[in-house]
């Protein structure tokens, strides 16, 4: 097929093209530019993943941040020096064969993404025979529990005094290869006829079933799949911020990737990447609003809450008005951008622009 | 009947709280027949398809089919084992295209598993283009292949229905239930979906039930029909006696009207 | 454990169950008419808290004027939340509400910290309701005895205007089927709004109440308490008041009694909730007084 080898050139462009402006961003952005631009890749692999079990699934899941909190406890932990696991565990020491165990970095993050998957698993089973709201409900508790257990199981997570000076691996190389990896796959796997299954469930559960979708696997499955790429961004999340604590994984962290899902386009891969560059962005800008400035001779002091206040208005305006976000379940394709037949769901653009 | 039956309903009972809505219903289904279930509103057809299909499990009674009992089994199974239905209020996927919603219907006869589409495995791709190519055949043979890329939403009604017929046909079923498929048709439309019937049923070798109220559609395409009354089977005939059958004419018309009628 | 030490616990959990079970009910009541858990329903809790203190220290208002004041702002509150942000989302899918309420309760939290400030303030209480008592061998503050009475009295009230009102026949009516209701000529949408006055106000006088048991009030004081009498309405069975009340009063017990016989599980406190959350999802869905929501085929 002609577009398919046209595809296929234009993405490795893109692919060349985003390397590049990453080597530039690398040598010639400030620390603090750099920063924004890591938040986003990582920020884009929870929006994603959030996607895939609400957007596509239509399972709605406010557990992310306890998926998060386990994938960053676990990399941090093997990726800590041991000689440092024995200083800063002081209320009591971290247990054997933890205190020893060490992994490179790649593994490490996996190993986060696999414990979170782990515990998916093991809550999806009870919890996912819910539906809708209750689900919610349920998987922000199950997300508050893990908080309170990670508060309180002092030999492994140092309570609430958390982990502090976790190394920094994840820079823009490894926080953009996860992100490709991770959307790789996820398109990957929602362009197949298997994403159709998922996008059944999502439409319609009983015509699902009826077809022969065996429904509660593959809800499984794609929560699963989900919680293993917030684990992901969670160990990512905290080789960036270097500390992590319980008190870092509460709702609001949830909130906020649920707000570059939704701003996005639930449902739109695209969408995600796009919501995620926005959204971050806006959070970073509305930083402004906090900090006291000086307009002329007037000196304003900052105001603590104006950034949240400004950032959960956002929310409720564009769920009143334009619930579909900025990509609705569209997606950004060659075909679209080139804007021919921009049939944007037609089945033959497996390529997407990925930036 | 020569074989044996492909459908066996045994005292087939539902009752919701205190209310029976089908009691001690016993059927045969004859295998390869175009077949109906009639009744007044409220009578229990729909209760029937889904304990058939799985969606509610029988308060007593078995269902047997083709030989295996399968009472009580969830939807997903009982469709593997080769039963498929459409619904009265029609359930397509509304978000996805037409194809799509076909191609969902392949779904239950794929054997690569989910983790060969990351992996993109050669056994997979090929799998993902036979299922591709079988759904565009259908599409073509049901009458809609034009409208493969559409949303299925945006099909008109009469196509939703064919539609809904189509993504049925592709699980490769061997039983197919249509539950009031002329509903909302012109009478030029439920001509037309009759031939359709006939022709769906020669094509695929099929069995076929269907509850329906349109009268000229049931003794149009059915050779054999049961009729249903308040959950109770009060005939079973070819068409012919079924429309002289006092009963029927009864439950249908109350029975005031009728010795109105006579009289 | 002794005897007067287990008193003690008994009203301290009843308290807290009360506390609960009033928030519960204003939970129970909008998911049993419009199946939508009003997320911001634990920030009317906390405005009520702050509202009355506010009108004590900035207007040197008296106690009752103060109380009476800040219940009604606070059911006002709650009625112009469901006005700007449910109401426009009726025909929307569920969850699209559901996330515009997290918006609002995220939006309220941030407004009070913005307006109150976010460093918690302590609670100046009346000498008389926390003057500790001695029962024989059992020490306990007025406080204890005047929220279970409030409570019951502001239940009674409740139960009186469900069961004997034109309106509150007309919230039963809807919570059965919205559509009829509409048809038999019911001002739906001021039932809505008079269902959330209702429940913000109980959740109000719930919110004034946990700043005098537990003296400090901050931002972030609705969330937990919020969302642990949501799960104290799931448990007592969405659409009940009475299993509302029950559910609140059992997730009191729970709480004050599991760390008071195994004091090593107190800092898992905030956690059981939560696991009798998944627990009665698992073996009960529908709570223990509530009715079966069927899926039409």
């Amino acid at each position: 097929m002609n577009n398919r080898s046209r595809d296929l050139a234009l993405n490795s462009l893109a692919l060349a093209a985003l390397a590049a402006f990453l080597y530039w961003a690398h040598t010639s952005f400030d620390g603090y530019k750099i920063q924004i631009l890591n938040l986003i890749a990582v920020n884009a692999i929870l929006a994603l993943s959030l996607n895939l079990i609400y957007g596509f699934t239509g399972m709605f899941s406010l557990g992310h941040a306890g998926f998060m909190a386990l994938g960053a406890y676990t990399s941090a932990i093997l990726i800590l020096p041991s000689a440092q696991k024995q200083m800063m565990w002081i209320i009591e020491p971290l247990i054997w064969p933890l205190s020893v165990m060490n992994a490179p970095f790649f593994v490490a993050v996996l190993a986060g993404g696999l414990v979170a998957a782990f515990f998916a698993l093991l809550i999806a089973i009870p919890v996912l025979r819910l539906g809708g709201d209750y689900l919610g409900i349920a998987t922000l508790g199950f997300s508050e529990i893990i908080r309170v257990v990670l508060t309180n199981l002092n030999f492994i997570t140092n309570g609430a005094l958390g982990i502090k000076g976790i190394p920094s691996y994840a820079n823009l190389w490894w926080n953009y290869g996860w992100l490709l990896l991770t959307t790789f796959f996820i398109v990957r796997l929602i362009n197949s006829n298997f994403g159709n299954v998922l996008k059944a469930i999502r439409d319609d559960e009983i015509a699902a079933k009826n077809m022969g979708i065996n429904t509660f696997f593959y809800r499984v499955l794609s929560f699963t799949i989900g919680a293993f790429f917030a684990g992901v961004g969670g160990a990512l999340l905290g080789s960036l911020v270097t500390t992590i604590d319980p008190m870092m994984f509460r709702f609001v962290l949830t909130f906020n990737i649920l707000m570059i899902t939704v701003t996005g386009g639930l449902g739109s891969i695209s969408g995600s990447i796009i919501g995620s560059v926005v959204i971050t962005v806006l959070l970073e800008w509305l930083r402004i609003v906090e900090s006291p400035m000086t307009i002329g001779s007037f000196a304003i002091p900052g105001i603590p809450g104006m950034r949240m206040v400004i950032f959960s208005l956002a929310l409720i305006l564009i769920i009143l008005f334009r619930r579909e976000g900025i990509m609705g379940m569209r997606e950004l394709s060659w075909d679209m951008l080139f804007s021919r037949g921009s049939r944007a769901r037609n089945h033959d653009e497996e390529g997407e622009d990925r930036r | 009947m020569t074989s044996a039956p492909i459908l066996k309903l045994e005292n087939l009972t539902m009752r919701f709280g205190g209310l029976a809505a089908v009691s001690e219903l016993s059927i045969d289904v004859p295998r390869g027949a175009i077949v109906g279930l009639i009744g007044p509103n409220g009578a229990g057809k729909t209760t029937v398809f889904n304990m058939v299909t799985g969606f509610y499990r029988p308060t007593h009674g078995r269902v047997v089919f083709d030989g295996d009992d399968i009472t009580g089994l969830q939807p997903h199974i009982i469709c593997r084992s080769g039963i498929s239905r459409t619904f009265q209020n029609i359930r397509l996927f509304s978000h996805e295209t037409v194809l799509e919603n076909v191609m969902i219907g392949c779904h239950v006869r794929r054997r690569s598993k989910w983790w060969s589409a990351p992996l993109g495995l050669p056994s997979f791709k090929e799998e993902e283009e036979r299922i591709r190519r079988k759904s565009l055949d259908l599409l073509e043979s049901v009458g809609l292949a034009e409208y493969a890329g559409e949303t299925s939403s945006s099909l008109p009604y009469g196509a939703q229905r064919r539609l809904e017929i189509a993504r049925a046909l592709a699980t490769d079923p061997k039983f197919l239930l249509l539950d009031e498929p002329a509903a909302g048709m012109n009478p030029q439309e439920s001509q037309d979906l009759m031939a359709f019937i006939r022709g769906v049923q020669k094509r695929f070798g099929l069995t076929i039930l269907l509850i329906e109220h349109d009268m000229k559609v049931v003794m149009g395409v059915c050779e054999y029909i049961w009729v249903l009354d308040y959950g109770v089977k009060i005939a079973e005939g070819n068409p012919e006696a079924i429309q002289s059958n006092q009963k029927v004419i009864v439950a249908y018309l109350g029975e005031e009207y009728v010795k109105y009628a006579e009289s | 454990m002794s005897g007067s030490l287990f008193v003690q616990h008994l009203f301290n959990a009843v308290t807290l169950g009360s506390l609960y079970g009033l928030i519960a009910i204003g939970y129970t009541m909008v998911y049993g008419i419009l199946r939508l858990i009003n997320f911001a329903h634990g920030e009317v809790f906390m405005l009520g808290a702050y509202f009355v203190f506010f009108g004590i220290s900035l207007f040197h208002l008296p106690w009752g004027v103060a109380v009476i004041g800040s219940i009604a702002v606070s059911s006002l509150c709650g009625i112009f939340v469901d006005r700007i942000a449910y109401k426009p989302l009726r025909s929307a899918p569920r969850i699209s509400a559901l996330i515009s309420a997290i918006g609002v309760s995220f939006l309220i939290q941030n407004l009070a910290i913005v307006i109150f400030g976010g460093i918690p303030r302590p609670v100046a209480r009346p000498d008389w309701l926390v003057q500790v008592m001695k029962v024989g061998e059992v020490r306990i503050i007025p406080l204890a005895i005047v929220v279970p009475l409030v409570t019951l009295a502001l239940v009674l009230g409740l139960l009186w205007i469900v069961y004997r009102t034109k309106p509150g026949l007309a919230m039963r009516a809807i919570s059965k089927d919205i559509e009829t209701t509409r048809l038999m000529g019911v001002s739906v949408n001021k039932i809505i709004a008079f269902t959330f006055g209702l429940g913000s106000a109980l959740a109000a006088a719930s919110g004034i109440m946990w700043a005098l048991r537990y003296p400090q009030i901050q931002p972030f004081m609705g969330l937990v308490p919020g969302l642990k009498a949501f799960i104290a309405a799931v448990f007592g069975g969405i659409g009940s008041i009475q299993g509302a009340v029950i559910g609140g009063m059992l997730l009191g017990l729970i709480e004050i009694m599991a760390v008071a016989f195994f004091p090593q599980l107190s800092g898992y406190r905030d956690a059981f909730a939560f696991v009798l959350l998944i627990i009665i999802l698992l073996l009960k869905p529908t709570g223990l007084m509530g009715e079966k929501l069927e899926d039409k085929i």
